[in-house]
């Protein structure tokens, strides 16, 4: 890096988590997210990716028994998110999220991005419509169904859907956007077309991405970090991470000899 | 290994007949396993439209416009529905307004709110059984309770709340199963967002799963519009020939509530009282009013197929 290092917006602190089963699929993790960088989380299938990313938006609390350990630090505010007091819709609220498989809801176009705000109890119908506009041009969406915002949100295309949820998570301006394998269910043109759209939104929010994808990790991250069941194995800067990795473990999955 | 894989023609073909014998012999099984499904279903259905037609055969006499306006009477010919269908409708009213607030306000609680522990095992064991209980029960417990214990007589409001007693086990049920039937990642797609639990349930979880509740509301209010048994029990009368007060006056306030404390009877009641007369002349009654029955059950419960496939055509998941 030629600058100096920029700012922190989230750090995970000694992060341990355990599913309601007993199984801890966290082990003292420790982390920075630096703002306005893209940070990837690498990784075989099952080390604890997606558990690591839905500790940010407290998306465990939705089922019961499962316990978080340790802090994630959210900046400039200095809040831990994963603190008992502080309310799991509030920090939903700061930090939005995009999933593996699309998910709009039946819905039309305009209530899927739309819904954020009316959660929000937003009432005027320009503010609404404005930042609906607003969502779907930063989701790169808005030439393609600016005149059919009333269709079912069905009726669109795979990579159009990605995109549809990703205008719902940008329409209430998160601080971070996490993003779960968001292109595993999407083919090559439609994953490129999201790669792009995440390079763009960077200028806007900080964005932490799981991918399985090692050649997409190098494209689109600044940042990479390798887990490996449930630890954090190495973590750099992206350059550095696929070009000379300290461990020999993260090489080896790097090219491919496990994985 | 080299000289035995490579086959020879002749072999080849020796396993190309076996194998196609085997799939005959395999066929045959699906041909055998057809017919005998076939044969099942042919069993209930026939014997169901052999019924019905025998029905229509029998009251066919009576299928016109007096049957509907006209009150029981001493003679068959000049006998009438009207108190029956009326009774029915407005029992029926009472039925629904019960039945479904409370279930579906019950099955969302159970399917969202409660907690996972033995307690709620215990009342989902509870609700599920309750749906199989023999109606007669439910009459004992109405006669009990709303006639004796809370003093609502023999009104339709007592055999409105009885039937939908009996309804409300199917309404919870099927509020559950519709409930279970939408998908996590778009509750989770909402939680996302920041919504909390109650504007979940009531953005998403009721909206989506309107179309199978209201599947299992008409099932199960046409499974009561045919009960007789807890109707006898609470002491419907077979014999009315006076309408109950009507709902909407024509002074303010508009709503009259005297109805619901008014005697009735209901459609399988009338059957019922017609076929047990031994003038065979009322039996043509009864035949036609049985008809009417297994249509009107029919019909709602083709209502319901098509307002589920209407709902849930634009739910793809
Ligand atoms: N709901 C759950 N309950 C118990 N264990 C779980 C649950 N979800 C995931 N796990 C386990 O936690 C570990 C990490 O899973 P996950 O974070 O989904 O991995 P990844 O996203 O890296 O493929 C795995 O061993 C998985 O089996
Ligand atoms: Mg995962």
């Amino acid at each position: 890096m030629i600058n100096a290092t920029p700012a922190l917006k989230a750090e995970s602190r000694d992060l341990n988590f355990f599913y309601s089963n007993g199984n801890q699929a966290l082990k003292s993790v420790n982390m920075p997210l630096y703002e306005n960088k893209i940070t990837a989380l690498i990784g075989p299938s099952g080390c604890g990716k997606s558990t690591f990313l839905r500790c940010f938006n407290r998306m465990h609390d939705l089922y019961p028994g499962n316990k978080y350990e340790g802090k994630i630090v959210m900046h400039p505010d200095n809040t831990n998110i994963l603190e008992a007091g502080v309310d799991p819709i509030e920090v939903r609220m700061r930090i939005s999220m995009v999933f593996q498989k699309p998910n709009p809801f039946p819905k039309s176009i305009f209530e899927n991005v739309a819904y954020g705000l009316r959660v929000r109890g937003e009432k005027n119908k320009r503010t609404v419509a404005d930042k609906v506009e607003e969502a779907l041009k930063g989701a790169a969406l808005w030439n393609e169904v600016k005149d059919r915002q009333q269709d079912l949100a069905f009726n669109l295309s795979g990579g159009q859907q990605q995109r549809l949820c990703i205008a719902r998570a940008l329409a209430t301006d998160p601080e971070i956007m996490l993003f779960d394998e968001p292109t595993s269910a999407l083919d090559p043109i439609a994953t490129a077309n999201i790669e792009e759209l995440m390079s763009e939104l960077k200028s806007k929010l900080t964005i932490l991405v799981v991918t399985h994808n090692m050649q997409q990790a190098a494209r689109v991250s600044d940042y990479t970090a390798y887990m490996y069941l449930g630890e954090m194995m190495e973590y750099g800067d992206t350059d550095t991470i696929f070009t000379r990795p300290t461990r020999k473990e993260t090489e080896d999955y790097i090219t491919g000899k496990f994985g | 290994m080299t000289t035995e894989t490579l086959k020879t023609k002749a072999s080849v073909l020796e396993n190309l007949v076996a194998v196609r014998a085997m799939i005959r012999r395999h066929k045959r099984n699906d041909v055998i396993f057809a017919a005998i499904g076939l044969i099942a279903l042919m069993l209930g259905l026939l014997t169901l439209l052999t019924l019905f037609i025998d029905l229509v055969m029998d009251g066919y006499p009576r299928f016109n416009l007096e049957f509907f306006s006209n009150f029981p009477s001493r003679r068959a010919a000049n006998a009438g529905l009207l108190s029956a269908w009326v009774g029915s409708l407005l029992v029926m009213a009472v039925t629904f307004l019960t039945a479904v607030p409370m279930g579906v306000a019950a099955g969302l609680y159970l399917e969202e709110y409660a907690p996972k522990n033995w307690f709620s095992d215990l009342i989902e064991i509870n609700v599920s059984n309750l749906a199989g209980v023999p109606s007669i029960i439910y009459g004992l417990l109405a006669l009990g309770l709303f006639v004796y214990g809370l003093g609502l007589g023999e009104s339709i409001l007592t055999a409105g709340l009885t039937l939908g007693l009996l309804t409300l086990p199917v309404v919870i049920v099927s509020t559950r199963e519709a409930i279970r039937g939408i998908p996590v990642a778009i509750r989770e797609a909402a939680y996302a967002v920041g919504a909390t639990k109650w504007q979940v349930v009531k953005d998403h979880v009721v909206k989506y799963s309107q179309g199978g509740i209201l599947t299992g509301v008409i099932i199960g209010m046409s499974r009561a519009i045919g009960e007789t048994a807890p109707i006898i029990t609470i002491g419907a009368l077979t014999f009315i020939a006076f309408l109950p007060p009507a709902p909407i006056t024509e002074v303010a306030p508009f709503i009259n509530f005297e109805w619901l404390s008014s005697g009735f009877t209901v459609l399988p009641i009338q059957m019922f009282n017609w076929l047990s007369r031994p003038d065979h002349a009322f039996h043509t009654n009864a035949a036609a009013t049985g008809a009417i029955i297994i249509l009107l059950t029919l019909l709602m419960n083709g209502t319901a197929i098509y307002l589920r496939y209407q709902i849930r055509k634009n739910i793809k998941w």
